[in-house]
């Protein structure tokens, strides 16, 4: 059978269910395409937003968990914006991206969630972000040490990055978000 | 009038020009500011996409720690106040489902994004009215972006396709706002330092239609807009500016200058493109070469 071929006899009924406790309703689309042709990015990602949407009502989970469509996707929120059904579009690439991390899935484009990874790093440290420490601890981890070389060097000197993070007095509230609070109830 | 405050990071950054500003008009305006006690990041774009969890109280800490004020929070980035929004909306619904106690959470404040507070018609009537230099012929492109706007089940933005509140703002100050094309098309902010090349595309597309329109400028109400905006124009630009970039201000730091009637060399340093255009309008010819030396 053409490996393009989907079917929702192989849908992950524990993926759909998670949509719907996120009232994240891909059922309700009917494929108008709104959303692929607002999407800023969409000339680089590989599943257009709407393939996307209906990759996921089909339960093809794994699919989507492999796609640069997740993370390419920038959140600007025009898809869920214009669909006509309300789907929270954005909300299902939040979803996606959150379960390719839990389950160690390699990202299809490694720097970015490298990025993420690195910004919550310093906020989870200082309860701030915290530019110079997250920029140079995504330099280490992705290995791209020498772009934008120039233009940090330039925002430096103009004092937009500061050398000394700045810190929250109550840094335990902020330790135990990280450490998982929510998620006690998880499995 | 008193208001809580949440600054956000990038103001305590890449933005503390944004910051400045906005203290500086609040001040002139007669508007007090209070910063929310102890306040934490609102963790961006990079938590909410990352985990739930951690996107949701991130901001929800912030809110709780602003409900004893229960003041109005003004926002002024964009991303902080499309968290913020999110938080609440989620709060409000179901506070048990983040551990906070129902009789607790029931606060009468509003969020608000600081363009939206500055075009109400009081607010707008008061610029105009403490006006010390009109910024006339600066033919300006307003710049939304995504996250003041979208997704308005969140954001509550009644008019998120065709806003209106940067040029009702530039308007009252004596600047021309150009009709365009990518008043709210994403800059791709979130993805600059990992895909430059992504982020380089849209900010042409952006800046070559402002250009195309007759824009002179561009102004916006977003940190992460501007900094990307500026920084991912093409050719990069050096440190002594590039000639035909296009500067994008927070349209804060041209009210300041419009209340003020001055434009202070410190304030131009901070651009990466020459603001040469506004030091010009403000009738500073002088000082106008070094805008970003």
């Amino acid at each position: 059978m053409d490996k393009n071929c989907i079917s929702p006899d192989e849908r992950s009924e524990k993926f759909l269910s998670k949509l719907q406790t996120r009232d994240i309703d891909v059922q309700a689309c009917y494929q108008c395409g709104r959303c692929s042709s607002g999407c800023p990015i969409g000339d680089f990602f590989d599943l257009n937003v709407m393939e996307v949407v209906r990759l996921a009502a089909y339960g093809q989970e794994e699919r989507l968990l492999h796609s640069h469509a997740i993370w390419l996707c920038a959140a600007c929120e025009t898809c869920a914006t214009r669909c006509p059904n309300e789907i929270e579009i954005a909300g299902l690439m939040d979803v996606l991206r959150e379960l390719a991390l839990r389950k160690g899935i390699k990202p299809a484009e490694p720097r970015i969630p490298l990025f993420h990874q690195s910004f919550l790093g310093s906020v989870g440290r200082w309860g701030k972000a915290y530019e110079i420490g997250m920029i140079a601890n995504y330099k280490v981890k992705s290995g791209d040490l020498m772009g934008d070389m120039k233009l940090g060097l330039n925002m430096f000197l103009k004092g937009k990055l500061k050398l000394v993070p700045h810190s929250i007095e109550n840094k335990t509230e902020i330790k135990d978000i990280f450490s998982g609070k929510g998620k006690e109830y998880d499995r | 009038m008193k208001l809580s405050y949440y600054p956000g990071c990038s103001l305590e950054g890449t933005a503390l020009d944004y910051d400045q500003s906005v203290r500086e008009i609040c001040g002139k305006l007669d508007v007090e500011l209070v910063d929310i006690p102890d306040w934490n990041c609102c963790g961006a774009s990079s938590a909410h996409m990352t985990d739930h969890e951690i996107g949701m109280r991130l901001p929800i800490r912030n809110l709780l720690l602003a409900a004893d004020a229960n003041l109005d929070i003004l926002v002024p980035c964009a991303a902080c106040f499309q968290r913020l929004k999110a938080a609440d909306k989620a709060l409000r619904e179901d506070p048990l489902r983040w551990d906070v106690d129902t009789r607790k959470y029931a606060p009468a404040y509003e969020i608000i994004h600081i363009s939206t507070f500055l075009a109400r018609p009081e607010i707008l009537a008061a610029i105009k009215e403490k006006v010390a230099h009109k910024l006339d012929e600066l033919a300006i492109a307003c710049y939304y972006g995504c996250l003041s706007l979208r997704n308005p089940r969140v954001t509550d933005s009644p008019n998120c396709e065709m806003p209106e509140t940067l040029e009702q703002i530039l308007a009252a100050i004596g600047a021309k706002p150009v009709s365009w094309s990518h008043r709210t098309e994403c800059c791709s902010g979130s993805l600059t330092m990992a895909r430059p090349d992504i982020a380089e595309k849209l900010v042409g597309d952006i800046v070559t239609a402002a250009k195309r329109a007759g824009a002179s400028a561009m102004v916006t109400d977003c940190p992460m807009c501007q900094a990307n905006v500026e920084s991912r124009q093409s050719p990069q630009p050096s440190a002594g500016g590039s000639e035909e970039g296009l500067p994008v201000f927070f349209a804060t730091e041209l009210i300041a200058a419009a209340l003020s009637g001055s434009y202070p060399t410190k304030q131009q340093k901070l651009h990466l493109i020459s603001p040469g255009v506004l030091s010009k309008v403000m009738g500073d010819v002088s000082i106008s070469k070094e805008g970003s030396a």
